[in-house]
């Protein structure tokens, strides 16, 4: 049987390394061996998008993903947005329109927008429904999230 | 829902997976951008010996134009395809299909090669490359072959590939300037594989249909080329009644399966319903270029 | 209280949740180890419907490094004892399969190992003899006399039946004018929070006791029922809740016979047990509404005036009735005339059990059946009579002045002006211009339709309501124990630094509680949010907490927030009565006024809630003779109205009750069947609302709920009883892309039975969206006859009864 191999990578600007079965999906290694339990374990088979995390810049499902793929890449999990004590804008957008409720979508939730805002710099609101369909929520009924990044997006464009 | 233990090789080169996947005799899994498999392996559907990764061959990701071509590597992420400007000029029907394939965090790591291969019905790339004559190289150590689509696809998420094979390279003849063309999908939610789904291509030489092409998603076992409903076209042009001809003959070519979101009738309607719908924004947006 | 005392009780007031979560802090069930030397379990569960258990092999699972221990059903039967449920049936529903499986998925066998995979590995090969048997899963068929049995000992599939009488609807119904009749099918789907269930359970032998962490949102009654299937004494089981829940909807309050299945493990294997439940699983086995078959009778006159109503349904719970169960059919007793003023029911509730998945609470339990059936018959009842749909409820809703209104079926409506409501939504959906747009859309062909809903939002329940399960007769045995109640507890405390303190009883899941009693307890003690630090973790051991604690049952908005501002006003009165000892003054010359204790009238000193603080706790001798030292106090709050059922079945079944009047304009695309939804309008009457941003978010999850429900969900099942729905591609939760944009009002009648006049709205629109999209959708398609009986309108299921409705008959 297979052993534990070594992973390497940066989580969060920070090198990070750990030893794991080739099995180990990434999202368990992040939260078990790396202790980064910011990133959400849904349905383990790639539709919820609780588990999205940034690889090498590109949203991404962790739960369909080896922790043996990441070795070498740049991870951003929802640990790494907010900087010097000071929530990212769509951090804040988040809180100021209610997009979320209990919180348990909200990492992913954070990245997918994170990412598709990169992408679709000045979206409209269908673009961001459409956007944000990668990542279920029960709670809000998605309106909060729609209007936070809406409201988020001119921030990030400016800045 | 964790995977079952397997070996993990990630080769740099495709050589060395083709060697890999030879010596393992059909006992191991190709692992592309992983968006079926890693689910598949998750539910424990699926129990390889090892899985051979081909996310290290750097070597397997590119777009190139060669021939009138547009060539694409197999590890070729859906989200390069949705953003390449290539792609965008040379085949515009794969980048409106591209949109329709899961989400961006999905299209983040899965391939186009990796989506031909899987050989879901219900998926668009499959109908893409039916629509637009596409074929893929399968390489093994044995050797290289071509097959065009109506040769790869075998029924439900079967293809001839043989197990030491990897499917290594797609190539699409570039849309002609001017070209019509649109992909109409049905899903119950937005992101979700097709219910029905049309890939239309069309080229128009004044009035007259000198090309039509049409494929489905989700209508059939394999995508499905309506090539009856094509001839009308290029026989009878694009006025209403041809369109609706034509819709009415897609019903007709395909042999859909019941399941827990469309019965087969509703597909089969859909079929036409969809064809219908591609057929007049292809003529709408014909002679734009 | 006035608009002028309060500062903070009414406003959008961000939440102090929000940071923690938005920056990956959180602490779910999942995320830290409460306890050292925490193994895993992997549940291994029946591939049948319906099976004996021949026997169990689990040498193999043993053999495999890493596993620490197998229970099976032998042990679960062995050391435990079943469930008690909610009928006299005699149903034994132990917490894992002993003799036989009866759903797919039922756990049979647990397996615990170092860490998860090794546990999902080893649980592959144990090894379980079955022997198939017969299955059944319509509850119709179930009742069939050569049905297949699942409980030898019951030996029948009904599991309870009550045939409830309120005044008189045979007369009702022999002076009616007009008889419609309907029959109506419920799907059965589930809350799917995207957080699962999850469990640790550590065992320490020499104690005695059982320590059980998990994202449960009782205690509420699954406490004791839990303490006595596991032989423990109640005070030797503790219940720990971490601090943040990802959602339940009602789901989670099902999750304690797994309590007792991992506890069972730990107890067992001498390791702390952790079970974090996955997708599947969760789809398979964790709980959801009933599938229901209804038969609906309405008895009207001429004019619209509804006399009376029959209630035929077989409520589907699957395997066993798991307790509250059945709740399915009881918990909106009060409420079962909804907003109507008639006056004779009849209700004839059959509880059945077939080869399905239990079920349990799921948001808007119960009533988003009721007013499905409910709003479908009185839009019939317009068309008979060729009335406007929004004429005919108009001419039979309850009154303003009527309230407080005591239904036929013992509900006391506490409050509200539900015309008042309904006019403002029918004016902010601009409903006489939707009437015209479809009379252009027809015109033209399209199909436009226009449907609305009406519901009375119960929250708060009485436990008393599950009795009505019984008949009146077993009710009345000397050894019955009567129930009632609804009651909360919260404590505050002001440590000598004046920073005050709220501890709850209460499990939100993402409801806020923390922000909206910062609010309460801030104008209260005329203070800010962030003075008060509010702590919401449950733990039976260390909390205040009743019989009926948790968060459930749209509970925190109306008793909840009650228990917490009595709790101010206790503690207020006591800084009172301090400060004028201090003033030398008499208590009653003294008053609460802007954060501090001041003279009613004149000058003199005051003393704000920091310097009380300071001087009670540095200085006790400083207070006045008698009064207990320490700056803490518990209110309990309970409300008077919650008794138990009566002999004529007649029960307050919740305790306050909203309103909810909804609108909404679709398009049916005659290709594709697909459904647009062009107008969606809700207004709520939940009497004082303390957080409208909170309130809002909760709108607007529970209409996506109903939604879900409406047109995408199903937990269905082919007719061996295999779960066809066991994935999120084949359970469809809707996305963003399908969420409706919302236009929301709101309507306040405040409650004359809480302090704040505040009620709950938590299920809100989850119980009126699949009536509201059901008529709209049959008034689209009103002119070719098709008429909305049935959950999921999906696609396919609307565009066949489109083509049957234009085939030549």
């Amino acid at each position: 049987m297979p052993g534990p191999v070594a992973v390497r990578l940066t989580v969060n600007g920070t090198p990070r390394e750990g030893r794991c079965e080739p099995r180990k999906l990434l999202v368990d290694f992040l939260r078990e061996d790396l202790g980064l339990t910011g990133t959400h374990v849904g349905c383990e088979h790639g539709i919820c998008g609780a588990c999205t995390i940034l690889v090498n810049g590109e949203a991404a499902r962790s739960c369909i993903m080896l922790a043996v793929q990441a070795e070498g890449s740049e991870i951003v999990t929802v640990e790494g947005l907010a900087r010097d004590g000071r929530l990212h804008p769509l951090q804040e957008a988040f809180r100021e329109h209610h997009g979320l409720q209990c919180g348990f979508c909200t990492p992913g939730m954070l990245l997918a927008a994170l990412d598709f805002l990169r992408m679709h710099p000045d979206p409209t609101e269908s673009q961001i429904r459409e956007g944000l369909s990668a990542v279920l929520c029960r709670c809000t009924g998605y309106q909060g999230i729609v209007n936070a990044v809406k409201a988020a997006a001119p921030v990030l464009r400016g800045g | 829902m964790k995977p079952p233990r397997f070996e993990y090789h990630a080769p740099a080169t495709t050589e060395e997976a083709l060697g890999l996947l030879a010596g393992y005799g059909g006992e191991a899994k190709v692992l592309a951008g992983g968006q079926s498999l890693m689910p598949l392996l998750n539910f424990r559907l699926v129990r390889p010996a090892a899985l051979i990764d081909l996310n290290r061959i750097a070597a397997l990701a590119y777009i190139r134009e060669v021939d009138g071509q547009v060539r694409f590597g197999a590890m070729t992420r859906q989200r390069t395809v949705e953003f390449s400007p290539v792609v965008r000029q040379r085949l515009p029907l794969l980048t409106e299909a591209t949109r329709w394939v899961g989400h961006l965090p999905i299209r983040t790591r899965g391939t186009i090669g990796g989506s031909i291969a899987h050989a879901d019905p219900a998926a668009e790339y499959p109908a893409v490359l039916a629509a637009l004559d596409g074929e893929v190289v399968a390489r093994s150590a044995r050797g290289e072959r071509t097959l065009r689509s109506s040769d790869l696809f075998q029924t439900y998420l079967t293809t001839t590939l043989e197990p030491d094979e990897i499917l290594t390279e797609v190539r699409l003849p570039a849309m002609p300037a001017g070209a019509g063309y649109a992909f109409e999908e049905f899903a119950r939610r937005h992101g979700d594989f097709a219910i029905v789904g049309i890939a239309a291509l069309i080229v128009l030489e004044g009035r007259r249909v000198v090309r039509a092409r049409l494929a489905t998603a989700g209508a059939h076992p394999v995508p499905c080329r309506l090539r009856a409903a094509e001839e009308i076209l290029e026989r009878d042009g694009l006025n209403e009644e041809a369109i609706a001809a034509a819709a009415a003959r897609a019903g007709e070519l395909v042999e859909p399966d019941s399941d827990i979101h469309a019965s087969a009738d509703y597909r089969r309607h859909l079929t036409g319903v969809l064809t219908a719908r591609a057929l007049k924004r292809a003529r709408a947006g014909a002679g734009e270029r | 209280m006035s608009a002028a005392t309060t500062k903070w009780v009414g406003r959008p007031v961000r939440r102090v949740e929000d940071t923690r979560l938005l920056t990956g802090r959180g602490t779910f069930i999942d995320d830290h180890p409460p306890t050292s030397g925490v193994h895993h379990a992997a549940i291994v569960r029946s591939p049948h419907a319906h099976a004996r258990i021949l026997g169990y092999d689990v040498a193999a699972a043993l053999a495999m490094e890493g596993v620490v221990g197998v229970i099976t059903g032998e042990d679960v039967a062995k050391s435990t004892r079943p469930f008690a449920v909610g009928v006299t049936a005699p149903v034994r529903y132990y917490c894992a399969a002993t003799d036989k499986a009866r759903f797919v998925g039922e756990p049979v066998a647990v397996v615990v190992a170092r860490d998860r995979y090794l546990a999902e590995d080893a649980a592959e090969v144990v090894t379980v003899r079955y022997e198939p048997l017969p299955v059944v899963t319509d509850p119709e068929r179930a009742l069939e006399s050569d049905a297949p049995v699942l409980h030898e000992a019951v030996g029948t599939n009904l599991a309870g039946h009550r045939r409830l009488v309120y005044g008189d609807p045979d007369q009702a119904f022999g002076e009616a004018d007009v008889v419609i009749r309907e029959r109506f099918r419920f799907p059965k789907y589930g809350s799917t929070p995207i957080e699962t269930y999850g469990i640790i359970a550590r065992w320490d032998p020499l104690e005695g006791v059982l320590t059980v962490w998990s994202n449960f949102m009782g205690p509420f009654i699954m406490h004791p029922l839990t303490a006595r299937v596991l032989g423990l004494p109640e005070n030797k089981l503790r219940f720990i809740v971490p601090p943040d829940i990802g959602g339940s909807f009602g789901i989670k309050t099902s999750i304690y016979p797994y309590i007792a299945l991992v506890g069972l493990a730990a107890m067992k294997t001498g390791v702390a047990v952790k079970w974090i439940e996955d997708r599947r699983e969760h789809l398979l086995a964790s709980s959801s509404g009933t599938d229901r078959i209804a038969e609906r009778e309405l008895a009207a006159r001429r004019d619209g005036t509804v006399l009376g109503m029959r209630f035929k349904w077989l409520d589907n719970v699957g395997g066993y009735i798991r307790s509250p169960e059945p709740g399915c059919s009881f918990r909106p007793t009060g409420n079962f005339v909804g907003p109507y003023g008639f006056q004779h029911l009849e209700v004839d509730a059959s509880v059945v059990m077939t080869n399905k998945s239990l079920t349990g609470p799921n948001r808007g339990y119960a009533c988003g059946h009721l007013y499905f059936e409910t709003e479908g018959m009185m839009d019939r009842l317009a068309e008979r009579l060729g009335l406007d749909p929004a004429e005919v409820r108009r001419r039979n809703l309850l009154r303003p002045e009527q309230m407080p209104y005591r239904t036929p079926t013992g509900g006391l409506y506490d409050s509200g002006d539900y015309p008042a409501a309904f006019d403002r939504a029918l004016q902010l959906a601009g409903y006489t211009d939707l009437r015209r747009r479809q009379a252009r859309a027809r015109a033209e062909g399209r199909s436009f339709g226009i449907g609305i809903a009406l519901a009375v939002d119960p929250s708060v329940s009485n436990m008393g309501y599950v009795a009505t399960a019984l008949d009146p007769q077993f009710r009345a045995k000397p050894e019955y124990l009567p129930k009632s109640g609804a009651v909360e507890a919260a404590t505050l405390k002001i440590d000598p630094l004046g920073r005050v303190t709220a501890i709850l009883a209460t499990t939100p899941q993402g409801q806020g509680h923390q922000t909206i009693v910062a609010q309460i307890v801030a104008d209260e003690l005329g203070l800010v949010p962030d003075d008060v630090t509010v702590v919401d973790e449950m733990d039976t051991f260390t909390r205040v907490w009743s019989i009926s604690s948790g968060t459930y049952s749209s509970r925190f908005g109306s008793v909840g927030t009650s228990a917490v501002a009595l709790a101010a006003r206790k503690l207020k009165r006591k800084l009172c009565e301090y400060a004028a000892h201090l003033m030398d003054v008499p208590a009653d010359q003294v008053e609460f006024r802007q954060g501090a204790v001041r003279r009613t009238s004149g000058q003199g000193p005051a003393y704000s809630v920091k310097d009380l603080a300071g001087r009670g706790h540095w200085h006790t001798d400083s207070l006045p003779a008698g009064m207990e030292p320490g700056l803490q106090v518990t209110a309990v709050f309970g409300f008077s109205v919650a008794k138990a059922v009566d002999a004529e079945d007649r029960v307050n079944s919740s305790n306050t009750y909203g309103f909810i009047a909804e609108v909404m304009a679709v398009e049916v695309d005659p290709e594709t069947a697909a459904i647009s939804i062009l107008e969606y309008v809700t207004v709520h009457d939940a009497g004082t609302i303390i957080n409208p941003m909170i309130a809002e978010g909760q709108i607007y999850g529970g209409a996506l709920h109903g939604l879900g429900g409406a047109l995408y969900e199903e937990l269905l099942y082919d007719e061996s009883g295999q779960l066809l729905t066991a994935t999120f591609m084949d359970y469809l939760v809707p996305t963003a892309t399908e969420a409706p944009v919302i236009k929301i009002a709101h309507v306040v009648s405040p409650s004359p039975l809480t302090p704040l006049g505040s009620k709950g709205l938590g299920e809100s629109s989850s119980m009126t969206v699949p009536a509201v999209i059901a008529n709209a959708v049959s008034d689209a398609l009103a002119p070719l006859g098709v008429r909305i009986t049935e959950l999921p309108i999906t696609p396919d299921r609307l565009w066949r009864l489109i083509r049957q409705a234009k085939k030549p008959k």
